[in-house]
């Protein structure tokens, strides 16, 4: 029984959440929803932990789904990148779970909080599937998943301009859908077949075909509206600054993680990267978009007055250094990719986190609002310089491993201009973090503030732990290192 | 206890003590007990150290991997050891300082000021006994940060400004340029070990190797090289025990520590005497001894004096270093300790005449000595080490240094650490000696100069100052300890000369 339980878990790594969801809908209850949301993104914890542990014990996991083999049935096909994802997403799941309780009832009106839990294991479902499955259709059937279910949780913030983000991120991530599944169509059309493995055989020998070529610019097309690579990042900013601040958290941390793994997984599992870069210059295009995205989202940052925002614009700037990596084509330039992958997780989102308990207490994020915060909300604030340090790279954060493998891998290539870039992108993140910085702890609070206390531990735990990890894993990095070299060797090396 | 032990406790003492000192933050008394407790066990462990350090052994404690291949280490050599030695020792005497100058101030945050100073503290040794660059790098890192808060302790508009030029010079410095160098060196030779002789000699070309050396020298804005000098002044709106302590002693000899280290265990003295870089460095630090000299004289601060007094004397050590001799480099290594000790007695006295007779500025300190003769004495004490006259300690160093650049056939850097000298007879002694010799008390006051401790600058004390009134106690012993630290080390600078000769090999 056990033992037929745990051939079955990539499997249940999705169902799950995907059957919890409706249970939320059912229940409608804050508490028993918030109950089985907490109990069941731990339990996805543990089996994405757990299929991690078994990749690097014995390498890809096969699984067929309902026993149909490939290339006619839908497989997952678990490689060390695949559960390197899981980990990410069920991590981050599980710690802004307790945390949203509080943020969300004060975020949400009371009679739609149990949509928020719905629509987040929904999304933890898409999410997992894309990175989970083997198979480009079935990546597009949860990219939609995770993409509707998120239109929904922006939507319920309680400011109505959070209709109009919604919307407008329903607009972009429409065509960005697709123009994936165009690409899809396409692939589909030339070889008839829609599993990775396959295709990736498949492929290259038709390396030159005008139908596969637009296809591959369809998908990354597709892909990067999803990433919000510049310049497709435009709903990004509003979305990130009016959902709810754990729905901002989560989506920060994953949604677009989830879409940087996908394009990884195309464009070098599929078309295997290289010699497209060689004859079509996309590896130009894409180091000239992420230093666009690096210098540009730290640059735009530094005007914000909303710190949601401001966030958010760092997002974009991060993703740039994530899509720099993963453009070096070298071991070392996709490890620091997909390291920061997961370090910027822990990071963003424990900085998404603060800001929510800024906003529980303050009822605004606005700068000159936070002014003298640092007196009132000592925890809270620290707990943002901590996750401020992560962005600029400054040693023992994560955020200094990646800028370390970045730096390492651009060299590695002669790339100077480049080297300078990523410095340059860090020094603006000092001084978009050192404005908050200076406002909460060098400005009097203004007059008549309310008299305000600490965010409840609830959601202050939480938070600490995201960005404890993000230290942890800043003085410790040979595991996530190991785990993202080997991820970048099988993302390099094709499918076996 | 094993030397590998000593050495990984007295990494964790000053941080521990730091947690120490919060939890205890509400009783003063058995706040500062701990802080000085945490002191003179800190110095203990490191003088524990020294024996094995002095027999010629550098012991090694590899804590874990933070990067496959590159480890946190700490290996204590010799250099390391000095630096140690002087951070810990002088972190004592500025605790009993501290106790004094905050009370008799009334100082805010005095919890929060005690617990960053010992992590200060900690990040000093962590430079000090640090195995690899990177090692070096992060505690590089946590110093700058630990140090901001001590910077804008004040927490007025001008610390906050001071705070933005001290922050965005030794951070922007650190990242674009030091840790580039890092980096860069890594991906070439795959190791970061200080190594004796070098770890870069046959493994770049010229060229690499020039600006390999420009990235490091200006990466660590600490040394306070032109033109990353100016965070220096500013950050002298800190409370006066920073620095003194800080900003004379740890932060700075941590960046001109990182300087030698650089020479000596990534270059290596022969490589880097073959580096034309080298030369045109030289050059720019002699040029920053003098300028800063000049800019010296012009302050009425004194300590905007004593912090452009610090450039100057910075360059000197940079000086060491790249003249890339043997002597140079012991030269070099000796005016740490000589200049800590001097630089720091000079400082505790422009605290205790802030403390006590609310001045600030040169020229309102005339005839001070006559209430104030045991801190002015000692004041003439540490400015004539700094001179490098005897019977002080700084003549040593300026002895070596002088050496090291015959030994290199510069002519024209004798010359100019001959002139650094007159200017610094001219600025330091002024005010030993106007303060002795001049009577009048009743001095045009400029009442328009205002200064950032103009709130404490209590004009009307004046009239009361007939007769001897001293700086607090424990200020006294303070200045008591280090001007003769200035004395003791003319006599025997012995041990860190044969320090400083290790460093350079059997």
């Amino acid at each position: 029984m056990t033992a037929s339980l745990f051939s079955h878990l990539p499997a249940l790594q999705v169902v799950l959440a995907l059957l919890a969801a409706p249970v939320c809908l059912v229940l409608r209850r804050h508490g028993a929803a918030w109950l089985i949301a907490t109990g069941m993104t731990w339990v996805l914890l543990a089996i994405a932990l757990t299929l991690l542990g078994r990749v690097l014990e014995t390498g890809t996991i096969i699984y067929s789904l309902g026993g149909w083999p490939a290339p006619w049935g839908i497989e997952y096909r678990i490689d060390l990148a695949n559960a390197f994802m899981l980990v990410i997403v069920t991590l981050i799941g599980s710690v802004v779970m307790p945390y949203a309780r509080a943020s969300i009832k004060a975020e949400i009106e009371e009679p739609r909080i149990y949509l928020f839990y719905c629509m987040y294991l929904l999304n933890l479902a898409g999410l997992l599937g894309i990175a989970i499955t083997g198979d480009v259709f079935n990546l597009f059937v949860f990219l939609e998943i995770s993409s509707l279910s998120s239109y929904v949780m922006i939507s319920l913030g309680r400011d109505r301009k959070a209709l109009i983000a919604a919307y407008r991120y329903l607009i972009m991530g429409t065509i960005g859908a697709t123009f994936y599944i165009i690409g899809v169509g396409m692939m589909y059309q030339v070889t008839g077949t829609l599993n990775m493995a396959d295709l990736a055989t498949l492929v290259p020998d038709l390396y030159g075909n005008r139908t596969i070529m637009v296809a591959l610019a369809f998908l990354l097309v597709g892909l990067s509206l999803k990433l919000a690579l510049v310049p497709l990042h435009l709903w990004l900013p509003d979305a990130y600054t009016h959902a709810p601040s754990a729905v901002s958290a989560f989506l920060a941390s994953t949604g677009t993680k989830v879409a940087v793994y996908a394009f990884a997984r195309i464009l070098f599992t599929i078309f295997g990267g290289s010699g497209i870069f060689d004859d079509f210059g996309l590896q130009e295009i894409l180091v000239s978009l992420a230093i666009a995205a690096m210098i540009g989202g730290s640059a735009v940052a530094l005007y914000q007055s909303n710190v949601k925002r401001l966030l958010a614009y760092s997002s974009i700037a991060q993703i740039g250094y994530m899509i720099l990596g993963l453009s070096m084509a070298s071991v070392i330039g996709m490890t620091a990719g997909l390291v920061h992958l997961f370090n910027h997780a822990l990071m963003k989102g424990g900085l998404f986190m603060v800001m929510g308990c800024v906003f529980l207490r303050l009822g605004s994020v606005q700068i000159e609002s936070m002014e003298g915060l640092a007196k009132r909300m000592p925890l809270t604030m620290a707990a943002f310089v901590a996750g401020g340090f992560g962005l600029i790279g400054i040693p023992l954060t994560a955020g200094f491993i990646s800028k370390w493998y970045l730096i390492q891998g651009a060299l590695e290539k002669g790339w100077w201009p480049v080297v300078v870039a990523i410095l340059v992108s860090s020094l603006l993140a000092v001084i978009y973090v050192w404005r908050v910085v200076e406002a909460a702890y060098f400005k009097p609070p203004p007059k008549g503030a309310a008299e305000i206390t600490e965010a409840p531990a609830s959601m202050l735990v939480p938070t600490w732990v995201m960005i404890g990890l993000s230290y942890y894993f800043g003085i410790n990095a040979t595991l996530p290192l190991d785990i993202a070299t080997g991820a970048a060797e099988t993302l390099l090396g094709g499918v076996q | 206890m094993s030397v590998e032990q000593a050495i990984f406790f007295s990494i964790l003492t000053p941080f521990v003590g730091s947690v120490l000192i919060v939890l205890t933050g509400s009783n003063p008394n058995l706040r500062e007990t701990v802080a000085l407790i945490t002191g003179a066990v800190l110095f203990y462990l490191v003088a524990s150290i020294y024996p094995a350090v002095a027999g010629g052994s550098t012991p090694s404690v590899t804590l874990f991997e933070m990067l496959p291949g590159l480890a946190i280490v700490f290996t204590v050599e010799p250099l390391g050891m000095i630096f140690a030695g002087i951070a810990s020792f002088l972190w004592i005497v500025t605790s009993i300082y501290s106790i004094g100058y905050m009370r008799g101030h009334d100082e805010r945050n005095q919890t929060r000021f005690y617990a960053l100073f010992a992590v200060a503290i900690g990040a000093a040794v962590g430079i000090a006994f640090a195995g690899n660059m990177l090692t070096l790098f992060i505690f590089y890192e946590v110093l700058t940060i630990s140090t901001f808060p001590l910077v804008t302790h004040h927490g007025t508009p001008e610390a906050k400004r001071a705070g933005r030029v001290y922050l965005g010079t030794l951070l922007g410095t650190s990242i674009a340029f030091q840790l580039t160098a890092i980096i860069w060196t890594w991906s070439l030779v795959g190791t970061l070990d200080f190594t004796q002789g070098g770890i870069l000699d046959g493994k770049v070309g010229g060229l690499t190797a020039a600006v390999l050396l420009g990235l490091y020298v200006f990466g660590i804005g600490k040394a306070a090289l032109m033109p990353f000098h100016r965070w220096l002044p500013a950050a002298m709106v800190a409370p006066t025990p920073v620095s003194a302590l800080l900003h004379a002693v740890a932060v700075v000899k941590a960046g001109v520590f990182t300087v030698l280290k650089v020479a000596v265990y990534i270059f290596g003295v022969d490589f880097l005497s073959s580096i034309e870089a080298s030369q045109w460095l030289l050059y720019l630090a002699a040029a920053t001894v003098l300028i800063a000299s000049l800019v010296a004289m012009k302050q009425d601060n004194l300590k905007a004096r004593l912090a452009y007094s610090t450039i100057s004397q910075l360059s000197y050590i940079v000086i060491g270093a790249m003249l890339a001799s043997d002597l140079g480099v012991i030269g070099g290594g000796m005016h740490i300790v000589m200049h800590a000790f001097g630089k720091i007695t000079l400082f505790f006295c422009a605290g205790a005449y802030i403390v006590t007779a609310h001045k600030t500025e040169i020229s309102h300190m005339r005839g001070i000595g006559q209430t104030m003769p045991f801190t002015t004495l000692a004041f003439l004490i540490g400015s004539l080490s700094i001179i490098g006259l005897p019977p002080m300690g700084g003549l040593w160093s300026k002895w070596y240094l002088m050496l090291g650049a015959l030994e290199a056939g510069q002519i024209v850097i004798v010359a100019v650490l001959v002139v650094s000298s007159l200017l610094n007879v001219v600025y330091l002694l002024q005010i030993p000696f106007n303060g002795f010799f001049s009577t009048s008390l009743n001095n045009p006051e400029p009442a328009a100069k205002h200064n950032h401790d103009a709130d404490h600058d209590h004009s009307h004390d004046r009239e009361q100052s007939q007769g001897i009134r001293e700086a607090p106690v424990p200020c006294l012993i303070a200045i008591a300890i280090s001007s003769t630290g200035c004395l003791v080390l003319f006599f025997y600078p012995g041990p860190v000369f044969d320090l400083m000769r290790l460093v350079m090999g059997p």
